[in-house]
């Protein structure tokens, strides 16, 4: 009686564990599920975009820096014309700003270093876990967008990017709260020195209370637009259209 | 709801083999939710961790930075399919699924934390009167347990003082820990709320904490599991299910 029942029990978690797992794994694919899932952690872009206001991430001290910052996604970039623009220290570069503005710019390198700048020491979070600490110079992109005005209809800044993933554009996109969020840079230097080319070279964005894949790299073109719908997979990134990572990455 | 601690109206004590209410509508429906929250949870908690199965302490950490446990080389899976929700290799799934069922966890958690601190029930459920605090009573209470005597009869209906322990520990310890840690990972909040992971020392602190406080809960659900099975895990399921528990019989219960 004792050992049937023990049986039956074993059995029964066996059972269990593999229609649990099974369960889950049909549940995961289920689009349906899944946009449900999605949509209880829209919740949480919601309530964060209401508690974190114009609160700034932590600026730390050269103390607290990583003494090696991890460098991933795209270590090189493969596109020859990035290449020979590399070779020649930038000085051949223009950062376009088009889109929704008035004044569409070209901005060479030594335009954005001329600009104010602000010099933040922040932690990178990234979406696998780590952390690292570093030091970010470069001029603030609401200036940047002020100066090329803003028409009335535009919402979001995507970025444009020279590196390709899986053979595809690698673009990310950010809100105007975010855009015009004083710690949001674009950062040409890093911990002292011109940002090197796995860390995004020449510019790279800085969007200090989100998580790592939003702090696009080797940013070509800011384009101003209405709405992410209709740009490659419309998800807003390259990882959300292609991984199913968040467009929010406050968490 | 609380009808845990009503005992019905009988003629006589009550002595081992009544059938009594043991668990009241509130704390059984709070049960299975929480229990469904935290598998889930921990399932694509693991295969979040396989990201990066590396943890530090302070604020930053990653693959050149000194880590206090390694769980797999960088190239390798830490926790296998079986263990992970989903089964196949993706960050971006489990996060869905752990993100979304944080929610409920939270949510759940605390409607019956703060149900049962205003209906007294986690007080006269869990409540460490001082002689149970005693090293005494609780090495004896340890004892009775590595001899597996459990209490029979209307005594069955108290929990001892380990059983308070664990269940305090859960309640006040445990949950809140890997809640607050798990918003402390969060970016946009730590912005928001810095004292949040400075309540840890940082963000990997709170990553470890996170895991730390995960693993003290496969402890008790272990442990859990194992005293359900030892106490006869049909009377024990089904009180948390309907309520209805048989109180064990001791040798004066011998028909």
């Amino acid at each position: 009686m004792i050992l049937t029942r023990r049986k039956a029990l074993q059995v029964g978690a066996a059972g269990a564990g593999g229609l649990l797992l099974s369960g889950c794994d049909a549940l995961n694919d289920s689009a349906p599920f899944k946009d449900g899932l999605a949509n209880v952690g829209r919740l949480h872009e919601l309530t964060q975009r209401a508690i974190i206001g114009d609160s700034l991430a932590r600026e730390f001290t050269e103390a607290d820096m990583s003494p090696v910052f991890k460098a991933n996604g795209s270590l090189r970039v493969a596109d020859p014309a990035y290449r020979a623009l590399l070779t020649g220290g930038f000085g051949q570069w223009a950062l376009r700003v088009d889109g929704l503005v008035h004044r569409p710019l070209a901005l060479p390198l030594t335009a954005l270093q001329a600009m104010p700048q602000r010099t933040q020491i922040t932690r990178h979070d990234c979406v696998e876990g780590w952390s690292a600490i570093g030091k970010w110079q470069g001029p603030q992109l609401g200036a940047i967008l002020s100066a090329a005005g803003l028409m009335p209809a535009a919402r979001y800044a995507v970025f444009h990017c020279a590196d390709q993933l899986e053979g595809k554009p690698f673009y990310e996109s950010i809100d105007l709260i975010e855009a015009f969020h004083p710690q949001t840079i674009l950062a040409w230097r890093m911990n002292d020195a011109p940002l090197t080319e796995p860390h995004g070279a020449p510019i790279r964005l800085r969007v200090e209370r989100q998580l790592g894949y939003k702090h696009a790299k080797y940013v070509m073109r800011i384009e101003l637009r209405e709405s992410l719908a209709g740009l490659y997979g419309g998800k807003g990134g390259f990882w959300e259209d292609n991984r199913g990572y968040q467009w929010w990455a406050g968490i | 709801m609380d009808s845990a601690e009503t005992v019905p109206e009988s003629q006589s004590p009550l002595r081992g083999g009544d059938l009594v209410r043991r668990h009241g509508g509130v704390t059984r429906l709070w049960h299975w939710t929480n229990a469904l929250c935290i598998l889930v949870m921990l399932m694509s908690g693991l295969m979040i961790l396989n990201a990066h199965p590396r943890l530090y302490w302070g604020h930053y950490g990653s693959d050149h930075d000194e880590a206090w446990l390694v769980l797999a080389a960088m190239e390798d899976t830490a926790f296998p399919g079986w263990m992970t929700i989903p089964s196949d290799y993706s960050l971006a799934d489990a996060r869905l699924w752990h993100f979304a069922f944080a929610w409920l966890l939270v949510l759940a958690f605390t409607g019956y934390l703060i149900w049962g601190l205003v209906r007294g029930h986690i007080r006269r459920r869990l409540h460490i009167t001082r002689a149970e605090w005693s090293p005494r009573h609780i090495l004896h209470d340890i004892g009775e347990h590595a001899r597996l005597r459990f209490p029979t009869g209307a005594a069955a209906l108290d929990y001892n003082v380990l059983q308070k322990l664990a269940y305090g520990g859960v309640l006040f310890v445990l949950i809140p820990a890997i809640i607050l840690s798990g918003l402390a990972m969060a970016p946009a909040l730590d912005a928001a709320w810095p004292w949040l992971v400075d309540l840890f020392g940082g963000r990997q602190s709170a990553r470890s904490i996170h895991f730390i406080a995960a693993m003290g809960l496969v402890l008790f659900f272990v442990a859990h599991i194992v005293m359900v099975v030892l106490a006869g895990p049909i009377n024990e399921v089904r009180s948390m299910l309907t309520g209805w528990y048989r109180l064990p019989r001791g040798k004066e219960d011998a028909a």
